[in-house]
């Protein structure tokens, strides 16, 4: 018996234990893996440095400080062509990330609403839906976007048709004389922030503060006493009335700038331009698609039994999809959700097929074509998109923590 | 017994009655009508709603898209036909369809030659018929590996000679493997993997040429840059799904083993990949790759645009191969382990068979994905179908046609990537049946 419980013989260390011995074996792997990306990797990086000094092109990032010397058509802080091309950049970036946001927000709307009518009982809704769905999900977002494009600058009325002829009727006109649909883009009404406007926005965020307050205290009470208080309308109204009451109180600070009809083009408002509009719908309308399966997918995968326990409990419907079935097909819904998110904001880049000046027109593309510095250009791009994505998936994470099922 | 009810009851029926049909609200279209589209007010609203969205589309596209223009050569002429038959110019001009489909299908390909990719597609489907459907007999497997390489000489002609000494590399690497393997299994591998290596570095070039010289048996070579359209799109879409499939397979194998270096090499790779669009790498393909090789090198756009492609695809092929290995269960590895199985016998036997068929729907879902992206390749300069409705939209009898041309290649697109779908949903389906 000593002898089992004895060291085991030691044996003096031989080359071919590096691969026969399954203790040294992985380190003998991993070793020669690391040594043939590190040679791989020393020869690609030879290579670059050995050409790009070869075309007196070693890398520098100075011309991001140099004028860049052209026009960006939508920009959302102040640029001219005087500016840097860092400046003209951080444009870019801004454009990237406002269209990202506003097709998330879109997309998901879309995604909810037409997943929900996917699963309804009424034949004819779920069955546009899904043409809907099979319709862009198999037809590439490129043709997507210069349909949609199409659409926008071919058929829409040109500014100079709002103007009234010789008698007096006009060949297209404005939606309540304040949204105007035209080939050059889309205008609506802009507010004007007056004097102490600012004490509105306080009063509004004060109001949003009171409606969390509410719904706690009215949670509160459900769970101390099983009293349920009415949870929309008081919220409604919390959020609302003090903010118009505050509005007339104080003598109508806010007004709108309407777009008006000036020469050629409207002037005033907010004009939102056709590249901006098409490339959003159609983000939007392309994620809506993919969105509206996962939302249905989620919707199925909680098992029928769970709403039949909720109903022999008296549940009511409505209250049996907000407590029982959405909360569990959120788990399932939001992994998928948040890659199609991180889809959306990487087919963002196909603005440049519409001239929508987003980080890849901008940085990648005009910067890029001036100063020649295609490593530096692409280099900075990809490490703006790889941190978006990472931004996008730490913040799902954290929300899908949220939503897992508490587990002992 | 019978006689009680006599005495107590005034009226007994004796026969049964006819059955009566339901009532009419109960009963077929009727009830159906009810039942499914008007069964609340807000679902008949709905339903009002949705049958005058179809009313207003169905309609306009008709009358769009019903326009006898099937002869006309030019726009102008085309606009004339309808003003002759007093139609709207509103309407479709399908002349340019009859006029350019074959460039649509084919872009710039010598005309005469049309007979090779209608060829290469069809030896394409028959290679991948047993792959995809597994109930053809087994010698065909070999037509399966010999089709790669006919599909090249087809498409790019060229002398024979090439694919031929390309595919006896392959060979040399299995007699190899055979020969060796007797002697030691890592031996074996290692060997198998350098001499055809070596093979196609050193000797495989001369070998060709020189034969080429002797015997110039061949086709006519065409130019990759001659292809286009939908040729363009399949090229590219097939070489990068058949490419990326086994590099997907490794890196999710790499990134699920428990060799530290391994793993943390596969996730950057992937990560990187996968946080970056692909027209990014697209612009990397045309602008950059060519820094990254020893100077003087220069190969074809097309080739670097495949390559970028591949491993693009590679790496979400590999979470989706992923999400299948996690789904084995544990007891599989452990059961592989304890029989005495090596890490590769048991992930070729044991895992991967059960992880490839978890994953399969996940696998052909990016092929859709990467299918629809090789229109992306029109803003590096090559004529897929998006970019040749842009030439043809450039040229004089076509200029200003826009909505036939998108019509069309969003019908074909539809077609393709519509039945791949379906496909995966068969395979899910099949496999279903297998498990219970």
């Amino acid at each position: 018996m000593s002898s089992m419980t004895d060291s085991p013989p030691r044996e003096s260390f031989r080359l071919s234990q590096l691969i026969y011995d399954t203790r040294y074996r992985s380190l003998t792997i991993q070793v020669v893996t690391l040594l043939l990306v590190c040679a791989g990797v020393y020869w690609l990086i030879n290579n670059l440095l050995v050409n790009l000094t070869a075309k007196d092109l070693e890398p520098s990032f100075s011309f991001l400080q140099s004028r860049a010397g052209y026009d960006i058509g939508t920009t959302l802080i102040p640029y001219t062509n005087a500016d840097t091309h860092l400046r003209a950049a951080y444009v870019g970036i801004l454009n990237t990330l406002l269209v990202a946001a506003l097709g998330i927000v879109l997309a998901t709307i879309i995604g909810v609403l037409a997943g929900v009518a996917r699963l309804s009982k009424n034949w004819i809704v779920s069955r546009l839906m899904a043409v809907y769905v099979e319709g862009f999900r198999n037809v590439p977002l490129l043709l997507w976007i210069l349909l949609i494009y199409a659409v926008f600058s071919e058929s829409t009325p040109q500014p100079r048709d709002f103007r009234p002829g010789p008698d007096g009727t006009a060949a297209s006109s404005m939606i309540w004389d304040s949204f105007a649909v035209t080939n050059r883009g889309f205008y609506m009404p802009a507010p004007v922030w007056g004097p102490s406007s600012e004490i509105l926005g306080i009063v509004f965020l004060a109001s949003i503060l009171a409606a969390f307050l509410y719904r706690r205290y009215a949670k509160k009470l459900l769970y101390d006493t099983g009293r349920l208080l009415p949870m929309v309308w008081p919220i409604f109204a919390i959020l609302i009335v003090p903010v118009v009451l505050a509005f007339f109180v104080m003598g109508r600070p806010v007004t709108l700038d309407y777009p008006v009809l000036k020469g050629f083009n409207f002037g005033g408002g907010i004009q939102i331009s056709n590249p901006l509009m098409a490339l959003w719908l159609a983000l939007s309308l392309y994620t809506g698609a993919f969105i509206t399966e996962i939302v249905r997918a989620g919707i199925l995968s909680v098992s029928k039994g769970q709403s039949e326990a909720a109903a022999a409990l008296g549940v009511r419907p409505n209250r049996a999809m907000s407590l029982v079935i959405l909360p569990q097909a959120m788990r399932v819904i939001i992994p998928p959700l948040t890659s199609q998110y991180l889809n959306l904001t990487k087919n963002s880049s196909l603005a440049i097929a519409v001239g929508y000046p987003d980080v890849k027109a901008t940085l990648g593309g005009i910067t890029l074509n001036q100063t020649g510095r295609a490593l530096e250009c692409m280099l900075l791009m990809g490490l703006f998109y790889l941190a978006l994505s990472l931004v996008i998936s730490f913040v799902m994470n954290i929300i899908n923590n949220s939503m897992k099922l508490q587990e002992r | 017994m019978s006689d009680t009810h006599a005495q107590t009851v005034a009226f007994v029926r004796e026969g049964m009655l006819d059955q009566q049909p339901p009532p009419t609200r109960e009963a077929g279209t009727v009830k159906w009508v009810r039942e499914n589209l008007f069964p609340t007010w807000l679902n008949a609203i709905l339903t009002i709603v949705s049958l005058y969205v179809i009313w207003v589309v169905v309609s306009t596209f008709v009358m769009w898209a019903f326009s006898p223009t099937w002869n006309a050569t030019s726009l102008s002429e085309c606009r004339q036909m309808l003003e002759e038959l007093g139609r709207s110019t509103e309407t479709a001009c399908w002349g340019v369809i009859r006029d350019r489909w074959e460039q649509l299908l084919f872009g710039f390909y010598p005309s005469d030659l049309y007979w090779r990719p209608t060829v290469a597609l069809i030896v394409l489907l028959a290679g991948l018929g047993p792959v995809l459907f597994g109930t053809f007999p087994r010698w065909f497997m070999g037509f399966s590996l010999a089709s790669p390489f006919l599909i090249f000489l087809l498409l790019w002609g060229g002398p024979i000679w090439l694919p031929l000494t390309v595919a006896l590399g392959f060979g040399l690497g299995v007699v190899a493997f055979r020969v060796f393997s007797r002697v030691n299994q890592i031996v074996a591998v290692l060997v198998a993997i350098v001499i055809p290596l070596l093979y196609w570095l050193l000797l495989a070039w001369p070998l060709a040429s020189e034969l080429a010289r002797v015997m110039p048996i061949g086709l006519e070579p065409v130019q990759s840059k001659q292809f286009g359209g939908f040729m363009l799109s399949i090229v590219i879409g097939v070489t990068a799904i058949v490419l990326s499939l086994p590099l997907g397979i490794l890196l999710a194998l790499g990134r699920a083993s428990n060799l530290f270096i391994v793993t943390k090499l596969s996730v950057v790779f992937i990560e990187i990949i996968r946080g970056v669009p692909l027209i990014v790498w697209l612009f990397t393909a045309s602008l950059l790759l060519n820094y990254f090789l020893p100077p003087g090198t220069n190969f074809d756009l097309t080739l670097r645009v495949i390559i970028m492609v591949t491993l693009f695809s590679a790496a979400y092929i590999a979470e989706v191969v992923r999400g299948g290995l996690s789904a084995v269960p544990k007891g599989q590895y452990e059961g592989a382990n304890s029989l005495g199985l090596s890490y590769w016998q048991s992930m070729q036997l044991i895992v991967l068979p059960q992880a490839l068929k978890i994953s399969i729907p996940g696998i052909v879902n990016t092929f859709i994905g990467l299918f629809k992206d090789t229109t992306l390749v029109l803003f590096i300069g090559l004529l897929d179908p998006l970019g040749l409705i842009n030439s043809i939209r450039a040229s004089t009898d076509w200029n200003g046609i826009y909505w036939e041309l998108y019509v069309f290649v969003a019908l074909l697109f539809f077609v393709a990537c519509f039945s791949m779908g379906r496909y995966s949903l068969h395979l899910e389906k099949k496999l279903q049946r297998e498990h219970r």
